[in-house]
């Protein structure tokens, strides 16, 4: 082994980089142990304790470099890099690296709370997983945001005591399971471009919700908000926690003269509670709980228009005459649950049985593999069939595959299915459908939900869908009827 | 009336990318957080806690009568006066531990107090005491004292009082021994004896003296400069030692000592830049301290290791200790030592991340950033991400490089536990091998287990009924 000790007068640097220097040393080949440090008492007890001499004069503004090496060479390849290291002032790995400026913007933030401090925000729009969501809008209520929960799977405990923090912090609580909401003309989630209005909405349902926007706004009627507070919120348990406080917020909005209320089918005292309730609020109040004894959406938005004194045209419908009616059965394939639903309900009291995987009460429930029964209605998006998946308005594969083989079953009479735009949709739904229907002999009819700015074009979709051959209605409820028209014997 | 349900200034996601971007097409602006599940089996627990309807008030709770709280040096006295500690009893850094599982540094420590304190005159007789039984040791922070790396207080030895006025409350420190082989990295050579005994009979008299004569120097202040003039107040503490001399000078040197002793005092304290991290640590437990104890706090109040586990304390469960094995810490060597010679995590000087300064203001301590070979940007990210695990800051404690914002302050677990990011602390490294003493210096993590038995029993504490 080869020692070498040097002194070297005046040399001072901080002993951080000196530090960062002798680790650097230290790993080069053939160097067994180094130190290069200011003669302080302690460094020159480490520096015996290394095995060397003391140096005779030596004062802590005098720099020691000790160098223990295999051989000279090692030595010598050492002090080298000791003089690069020197004139750098640092070590090899800092040589060269981090940028400058406070840095501070770099850092992402991690939670909902984080974000709040980079700046300026009201809203959060939470899609995290369903077992975990309510930790993320737990953080957003607290930091006095509005929130809205697209995540479905959140437990009903959760959701209550969500509902319960949020009315506390005086914020809104949308969802959880909530695909679709405006809020001052700000679409989120699944949304349609609507132009601003009169009418503020609070729905229990997405696509329930994206009809009413659209055939509003077919009638030339703008919606300033429309408030989703998930499909349970009108359950016994969650007890309209969020529609009750909805309500409050619209009837206190200037902007807002009616308000309508889209649920799929309440909890009976629930319902009695908001219909009360509804009753005390200065704004008008139009009820559309969505059941087999009630009025469809449809109807629904022709009471808006005429709460709003506004003339009422049916929505329009796009294509050729109806080919007359085909023995076989009516094959539903929706998007949209509260669609689905809706179309079930319709057809149901012309057809008595209609199977689905999302089925009625007292109706037949499709096996795990699907396959129809009779007149059979799918929900794609129900959470069974999105595992792993996205939503079947943004991955339209399953559906189209599904299509392509009714159109090929002789026992299928007639075909209904929603097309649903709008932000967060598919950007071109139309396409896909158009080419799997092109040269097929069963009819096709099409429940087109859209809004006239949608970005997918709501009038070039319907047009192209027509050209292709199939019947498409802007009302969901119209569709249905029209293809049960076309089920002979129904 | 205004609109309570305008267009949102701005829209925060998290979750699925493309909910964001059909946002962002409608000109609002969108904030998007870079989501990660939180770590794996909290998640019930931390749901249970985030669902806590108290947790948001009792955290602002805490965090503020953290930023109320005093640190006014007012005396310097012996431990056994000032903690009432008597013969053969030690304190000790960290949660609590016996002798069969302490590590080498701890172990040297206490051999070292056994001998200063006239029970030992060798340490194979010291350890023989300890081993057997015969005396008794406790963590500092059971009776309100920090002490540094091993943090081992004997009866003999002289400690600072600070007092928080705002809440009544004190809190003690030892008087740094400097760097190098001394007692609280586990050496107990004659030369470390010699030292203590000389603190003992001349240091530990003059401060008194001299801080008796001066009256309250108000620690929080000088922090306050500190961290404007390039310190942490953890791994650097040469501005603050500075500014803790000049207060104390001018009644030194009135205070009748013999000029030789006086000089040595002088020289002592002006030579150590860690001298007034001992100040430093009582002035943060204080702090810390103030925030303890507020009913659905998830606020971490201690953060302390005595080398071989490291434990927390959370506000709502008080004193509770939550553990996990320390780690070892990341950084520099000093001459021939290695990763193989250094002990794992020790001290209680974590308290000092734990009030915010420490590795939660490296943003204000460019020169010390080296030791893990980082650069000046990682130390503002450093800064920042601690801010994004904290409920609050302190305005007491300006950066000026972040636009004197206050440092990070209030560590929230359920922050940790749903970023899997750790608390940064800053530390020096002691020997493996008791007798050793400091091998190096560098960064370290608490091990997440610390957070993670936290939560169960913040969940326990925060379920309905």
């Amino acid at each position: 082994m080869t020692r070498s000790l040097q002194v070297r007068a005046g040399a001072y640097q901080d002993s951080v980089s000196l530090m960062v220097i002798s680790r650097d040393l230290r790993a080069r080949t053939g160097v067994q142990s180094a130190l290069v440090a200011m003669a302080t008492e302690l460094n020159l007890s480490l520096l015996a304790e290394m095995g060397f001499d003391p140096p005779g004069q030596a004062s802590p503004n005098d720099m020691l470099v000790a160098i223990a090496g295999d051989d000279d060479a090692a030595i010598q390849d050492a002090l080298a890099h000791l003089e690069a290291a020197l004139v750098g002032g640092r070590g090899e790995e800092t040589g060269g690296g981090g940028g400058s400026g406070p840095g501070a913007e770099s850092i992402e933030p991690r939670t909902i709370g984080a974000a709040v401090r980079r700046g300026d925000a009201s809203l959060a729009l939470i899609s995290t997983p369903g077992s975990v969501a309510a930790i993320d809008a737990a953080d957003a209520i607290a930091a006095g945001l509005d929130v809205m929960v697209f995540s479905d799977n959140v437990s009903v405990d959760h959701e209550v005591r969500l509902k319960e923090l949020a009315a506390r912090a005086g914020v809104l609580m949308m969802g959880p399971d909530c695909g679709t909401a405006v809020v001052g003309g700000c679409g989120l989630g699944f949304a349609n471009v609507v132009r601003p209005g009169p009418v503020g909405i609070v729905a229990a349902s997405g696509t329930g919700a994206q009809q009413l926007l659209a055939l509003l706004d077919g009638a030339e009627i703008g919606v300033r908000h429309c408030l989703g507070v998930g499909g349970r919120d009108l359950s016994s348990a969650v007890a309209g926690r969020s529609t009750l406080a909805a309500l409050d917020l619209l009837d206190s909005e200037e902007d807002v003269s009616v308000i309508v209320v889209l649920s799929k089918p309440p909890a009976p005292e629930v319902a009695a509670a908001v219909t009360g309730h509804a009753q005390t609020l200065q704004t008008p109040v139009v009820l559309g709980y969505l059941g087999a004894d009630s009025r469809d959406i449809t109807a629904t938005a022709r009471s808006v228009a005429e709460q709003l004194g506004v003339d009422w045209e049916e929505p329009p419908r796009w294509g050729g005459d109806a080919p007359s009616p085909r023995r076989g059965f009516l094959r539903g394939l929706f998007t949209g649950g509260t669609l689905c639903d809706e179309a079930m309900l319709i057809a149901q009291a012309r057809l008595g049985t209609v199977a689905s995987n999302i089925p009625l009460a007292g109706q037949p429930e499709l096996g795990a593999g699907m396959a129809s029964q009779g007149h059979t209605f799918i929900d794609f998006g129900d959470d069974a069939l999105t595992v792993g998946r996205a939503h079947p308005m943004i991955d339209p594969t399953l559906r189209l595959e599904r299509l392509r083989t009714e159109m090929a079953d002789a026992r299928c009479a007639v075909v209904l299915l929603d097309v649903v735009l709008g932000h967060g949709s598919h950007p071109d739904p139309a396409t896909d459908i158009i080419d799997v229907i092109s040269g097929a002999e069963t009819p096709l009819v099409v429940s087109l939900v859209g809004t006239r700015d949608d970005p997918q074009g709501t009038h070039s979709t319907a047009e192209r869908l027509a050209a292709a051959g199939a019947i498409v209605h802007a009302s969901n409820a119209a569709a249905t009827r029209e293809a049960l028209s076309m089920v002979a014997g129904s | 009336m205004t609109s309570r349900l305008a267009t949102p200034t701005g829209v925060i996601t998290a979750g699925a990318e493309l909910l964001a971007e059909s946002v962002e097409q409608q000109s609002v602006t969108t904030t998007r957080v870079r989501w990660a599940p939180p770590v794996a089996g909290t998640e019930s627990a931390l749901a249970e806690v985030m669902l806590d309807p108290r947790r948001t008030a009792a955290n602002q709770t805490a965090v503020s009568r953290m930023t109320a709280a005093g640190a006014d040096l007012v005396d310097v006295r012996r431990a056994s006066e000032a903690l009432d500690l008597p013969e053969g009893h030690f304190l000790h850094a960290g949660p609590p531990i016996d002798w069969d599982r302490a590590s080498g540094p701890l172990r040297g420590a206490l051999i070292g107090a056994t001998m200063l304190e006239g029970l030992a005159s060798s340490p194979h007789e010291a350890e023989g005491l300890l081993a057997g039984g015969s005396l008794t040791w406790e963590p500092c922070h059971s009776r309100g004292a920090v002490g540094p790396m091993a943090g081992v207080v004997s009866p003999s030895m002289w400690m600072v009082e600070l007092h928080d006025t705002t809440h009544d409350r004190r809190a003690w420190c030892s008087l740094n021994e400097g760097l190098g082989k001394v007692l609280r990295y586990g050496a107990y050579s004659a030369e470390v004896l010699d030292r203590l005994r000389w603190m003992a009979d001349v240091l530990g008299p003059a401060l008194q003296r001299a801080t008796r004569a001066r009256g309250p120097i108000d620690i929080v202040a000088v922090i306050a400069q500190m961290v404007q003039m390039g310190d942490e107040g953890h791994n650097r503490n040469r501005a603050g030692t500075l500014m803790l001399l000049k207060e104390w000078l001018p009644d030194l040197i009135t205070a009748g000592l013999d000029p030789a002793d006086l000089a040595e005092v002088v020289r002592f304290v002006s030579g150590n830049d860690h001298f007034f991290l001992n100040l430093v640590m009582p002035a943060c437990k204080l702090i810390t301290r103030a925030g303890s104890g507020v009913a659905g706090s998830t606020v971490v109040t201690t953060m302390a290791r005595n080398g071989t586990d490291f434990g927390i304390q959370v506000s709502a469960t008080g004193e509770t200790w939550y553990t996990g094995p320390a780690q070892v810490a990341d950084g520099l060597y000093l001459g021939s030592f290695g990763p193989d010679d250094a002990n794992p995590d020790i001290g209680d000087s974590a308290i000092a991340e734990t009030a915010g300064i420490g590795g939660f203001a490296m943003a204000t301590a460019p020169a010390i950033v080296r030791f893990v070979g980082g650069s000046v940007s990682d130390a503002l990210a450093t800064t920042q991400r601690m801010y994004d695990l904290c409920v609050g800051e302190n305005p007491a404690w300006a950066l000026p490089i972040l636009d004197f914002r206050g440092t990070p302050l209030g560590i929230d677990v359920c922050a940790v536990l749903r970023t899997g990011s750790l608390p940064q602390i800053n530390t020096g490294m002691a020997g493996r091998v008791a007798g050793t003493g400091q091998v190096g210096a560098g960064l370290v993590t608490p091990p997440m287990e610390c957070f993670t038995t936290a939560i169960d029993a913040l969940a326990d504490a925060a379920r309905p009924g």
